[in-house]
């Protein structure tokens, strides 16, 4: 079977019903009107590949956040896609302003985001708390002034098995 | 119960996404925070908000949502009414606050 999912698509059989896909899209920092396509192809793929529901829901969580976040607060970033037999890798990186202090914006209700943003109902301070309750492993590595790569996890084949990978 | 059904009980203007009043509904979120209804919501809810850009549609679509809720006469703006019809989620419109039009339909949905 080939997979064909809009973006740069590389899909290769491994073996019986393995299948690994590769794909990339481009987040413009600042475009909201785009703000979800990434994550949107990401759960098409997913749906394609007849991954479990409950994970598609929980992985779509934690992409959109971290795609709305580089739209929200950074600048020219890319979601990058990874699935095999067993995870779903997805990374995020931007080349936007970085993270100063990572564990503060974990921390549930705080926000940079500006005015503007707000009043579209963006900067809850929570996009990154829902990253963490809905992603196996999530790891992030942010240099000020440089940008931020975020790192999602989900297992394939039981929860527990990516978190210990931490 | 569908958004159909919904829309006529309550009486509710349908601006955009008509393909989707056969949706079934199982509950409802009622939240203009965009991450607190990423995080909470669910496949199958009516969101209850006031806000009208095209985020609530990707929103929406990702969470599976059955139909958004616009309060106190708010409209979807021109793309999101665009991306309801693409992704056959219904935008419906009230001239209720969010209040009222919460409590009906939660008597409604738990009736
Ligand atoms: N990619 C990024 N580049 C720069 N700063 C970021 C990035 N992602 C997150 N941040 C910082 O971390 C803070 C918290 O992020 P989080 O997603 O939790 O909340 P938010 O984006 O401000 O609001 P919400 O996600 O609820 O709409 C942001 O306000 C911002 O300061
Ligand atoms: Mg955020």
């Amino acid at each position: 079977m080939r997979i064909v999912v809009p973006g740069r698509v590389e899909t290769h059989i491994l073996s019986g019903m393995t299948e690994r896909m590769h794909f990339e899209h481009n987040i413009v920092g600042g475009d909201f009107t785009r703000a979800g396509y990434a994550s949107s192809q990401v759960k098409k793929a997913l749906k394609t590949l007849d991954v479990d529901m409950a994970i598609i829901k929980r992985t779509v969580v934690a992409t959109y956040e971290a795609e709305v976040n580089v739209v929200a607060h950074a600048c020219n970033g890319m979601m990058i896609v990874d699935i095999d037999g067993s995870t779903i890798q997805v990374v995020i990186q931007d080349e936007g302003p970085g993270i100063e202090d990572v564990e503060q914006a974990m921390v549930e209700g705080f926000s940079t985001a500006s005015s503007e943003v707000r009043e579209m109902g963006f900067g809850a301070g929570m996009g990154l708390s829902n990253m963490k309750k809905n992603a196996d492993s999530l790891h992030i590595e942010s240099e000020p002034g440089k940008g931020t790569k975020v790192e999602i996890l989900m297992a394939l084949d039981g929860r527990e098995e990516v978190r210990s990978k931490k | 119960m569908t958004v159909g059904d919904i829309v006529q009980a309550l009486e509710l203007t349908v601006y955009c996404g008509k393909k989707g009043l056969e949706r079934r509904v199982t509950g409802g979120y009622v939240s203009d925070l965009l991450s607190d209804v990423m995080g909470h919501a669910d496949t199958g809810q009516v969101w209850v908000t006031l806000q009208t850009h095209k985020n609530v549609m990707a929103i929406a679509s990702l969470k599976d949502l059955a139909a958004v809720i616009l309060v106190t006469g708010h409209k979807p703006d021109e793309n999101t009414a665009h991306q309801s019809e693409e992704e056959a989620i219904p935008v419906l419109g009230t001239h209720m606050s969010a209040f009222d039009v919460t409590g009906k339909l939660y008597e409604l949905i738990n009736k």
